[in-house]
């Protein structure tokens, strides 16, 4: 176990002696959250990456303990010690109980979808316990102006910039979440007969953010692939306006982070280069086929359906794996029944691995691999990278 | 008979498709061209018009503000037109509730169903979340397995028969039993999808379009169905 999970330990001490031991740790400090269901450390650590190089010290739980004791920890580490400002990622769903101990955050609310259905119930809920949080207390929020969920939630406050950050994932965004009524489209329009729609954004164009005039804000460059991170990206950079970074010192500061938590880094498993990308429900794994769709490379796909995960993989379904039928696939993971009776019905062709994913790659007998995985198996394989170095 | 293409609806999957549920109309496709018969899925969105000649309608597990949209529209469409022309319906979670007498909407408030089976749906006040483990009493097949994940107790109407009886886990969380079927519509709360992780009962449903089919190699999925059995019975499945 690392550093991170102990101080999570202690952490728990700490509020079980203490329940509000948050309240008083966060006194005094400038925070700002991230929440969403996708995208949260990538985000996070632009966030921070943006704040830094406006010269702020900054404390973040990067490494993902985004829960109540995760926070604690992190507050009350040697690194937070010197540190002015806290960029916390938080648990979309502890986001409502965590929020009120902090005084006039930035609330970076980035997108919903289903995840974790066992433990999340409906995603309608989340977006409530935003909407009513944000209703009782006064913050800066930063939300994404194309997801329905994500604009309810967020107007619960009454400080919001909305940024035009793309959704790419639709189905759990048909029905209205404020009146249940079917929403209307046009383009990236939105709006219910109700009255809630799609709101007055900044938005992407080519790389480029602008602001509500037109105006060109920064150039969004990151270092880390696929669409989805330049809507990451440029939420972290309006979110750093917000504490007062330039936006141009913002983006730069963006562009450098490489690689968060072991997602998108290459690694080298016996001859092979594997890049590692992690998803965890339908829509992070359409945002991920997206970015491999068109190459022919060989693929590892790797399932579990711990807690962590949801314990029903019936998502598999949501996936669209028919885009990889004629690619070299090797399914693994503690679910790879789950996964190869989907594959089989989506028409591709597949190895079975029933190996830990590193000794699969190891076994490997092509020189680079790209790896989707979901939570669990990605953190191990990660924690598995670190021991053998 | 032998239908010369058959059409499998999807039931406005943006809001009946929460829980994978949409992969039951993959499969019964699949299971058709795989035997050469031509199939189609067709994707009915929220804002098209449910089309009326399908000859099997698929509905799955949505939320609860969604689900009451889905059964205002079902009813304006008249899916009980094809359910009384010989369609068949398979329906999950959400969709097995909104087929019934009536269901519990998001404001807490009693919404009436579609009526085409005799089940109403009460909240259970928790939810029921986990592996679900069901003994067929209305067709002749090996066990179902499943995932249920719902908080609705669905009494059955007099005479009104389940889909089996629950082994390991809730069901309609009433009488020990699961599901609903009554003359070609099937309605169950088993998630996994239902029909990936039994092909049989896939089977049975193609067989009330096309008459008696080859069997195929379910191989892989028989693999899956020992894991699940095994995980949600333990000693017991052997």
């Amino acid at each position: 176990m690392g550093r991170g999970s102990g101080s999570v330990i202690g952490a728990r001490v700490t509020l079980a002696l203490a329940p509000d031991a948050l309240e008083h740790l966060a006194a005094g400090w400038r925070v700002a959250t991230i929440s969403g269901t996708n995208g949260k450390s990538t985000t996070t650590a632009m966030l921070a990456a943006a704040c830094s190089a406006a010269g702020s010290r900054v404390a973040s739980n990067v490494e993902g303990a985004n829960l109540r004791s995760g926070i604690v920890g992190l507050l009350t580490s040697d690194a937070a010690r010197r540190a002015d400002l806290a960029v916390l990622e938080i648990d979309e769903l502890a986001l409502p109980s965590l929020l009120p101990s902090f005084e006039q955050p930035v609330v970076a609310l980035l997108n919903l979808s289903r995840d974790q259905l066992d433990r999340f119930g409906e995603v309608r809920m989340v977006a409530s316990g935003w909407r009513a949080a944000l209703q009782r207390q006064p913050a800066t929020v930063v939300a994404n102006a194309d997801d329905p969920l994500v604009v309810w939630g967020a107007l619960g406050a009454t400080d919001v910039t909305f940024v035009g950050a793309g959704l790419y994932w639709h189905d759990d965004a048909a029905a209205c979440p404020n009146c249940g009524r079917v929403i209307s489209r046009d383009g990236r329009r939105w709006w219910c007969t109700c009255g809630l729609a799609r709101p007055d954004a900044m938005e992407i164009a080519d790389a480029q953010l602008l602001a509500l005039d037109g105006t060109p804000l920064a150039e969004l460059h990151p270092a880390v692939p696929g669409r989805h991170n330049v809507a990451n990206a440029a939420i972290a950079v309006v979110a750093a306006m917000k504490l007062g970074v330039p936006a141009g010192v913002a983006a730069t500061g963006v562009a450098a982070v490489e690689s968060v938590a072991g997602r998108y880094q290459t690694i080298k498993a016996g001859e092979t280069n594997a890049r590692l990308l992690l998803a965890k429900n339908p829509a992070g794994w359409a945002e991920l086929l997206a970015l491999i769709e068109g190459d022919t490379g060989p693929v590892l796909l790797a399932i579990n359906a711990r807690i962590a995960d949801g314990r029903d993989p019936s998502w598999l379904w949501d996936v669209r794996f028919e885009q990889l039928a004629g690619r070299r696939v090797i399914a693994s993971g503690e679910r790879v029944a789950d996964l190869a009776v989907r594959l089989h019905y989506a028409g591709v062709d597949f190895d079975l691995c029933t190996d830990d994913v590193l000794d699969c790659l190891k076994s490997f007998d092509q020189p680079n691999i790209d790896v989707l995985a979901n939570y669990t198996v990605f953190a191990d394989l990660v924690r598995d990278i670190a021991r053998q170095r | 008979m032998s239908a010369a293409r058959v059409g499998i609806a999807l039931v406005f999957p943006e809001l009946l498709g929460t829980y994978g549920d949409g992969g039951n109309a993959t499969v019964l496709s699949q299971r058709l061209r795989w035997r050469g018969i031509d199939a189609e899925v067709v994707r009915v969105g929220i804002g098209d018009a449910l089309p009326a000649s399908c000859d099997v309608y698929v509905l799955g597990g949505g939320e609860d503000s969604p689900q009451t949209l889905a059964a205002a529209r079902l009813a304006e469409q008249g899916i009980e037109r094809a359910v009384g022309q010989g369609a068949v319906v398979l329906a999950v979670c959400a969709g097995l509730q909104l087929l019934g007498v009536s269901f519990t909407g998001a404001d807490g408030s009693p919404q009436p169903g579609l009526g085409l089976v005799d089940v109403t749906t009460t909240p259970r006040g928790q939810r029921q979340i986990g592996e679900l483990v069901v003994e067929p009493t209305a067709f002749d097949l090996p066990m179902l397995t499943g995932f249920e994940n719902h908080g609705g107790i669905t009494t059955l109407g007099p005479g009104v028969q389940s889909l089996g009886r629950v082994v390991a886990g809730y069901g309609n969380g009433i009488g020990g039993v699961e599901g609903v079927v009554h003359e070609k519509v099937v309605g169950t709360y088993l998630h996994g999808p239902v029909l990936a992780r039994n092909p049989a009962l896939a089977d049975v449903i193609l067989q009330w379009v096309t008459g008696p089919l080859e069997p195929l190699d379910d191989a892989v999925v028989e693999r899956l169905r020992s894991d699940r059995l095994r995980a949600a019975l333990g000693r017991r499945a052997r």
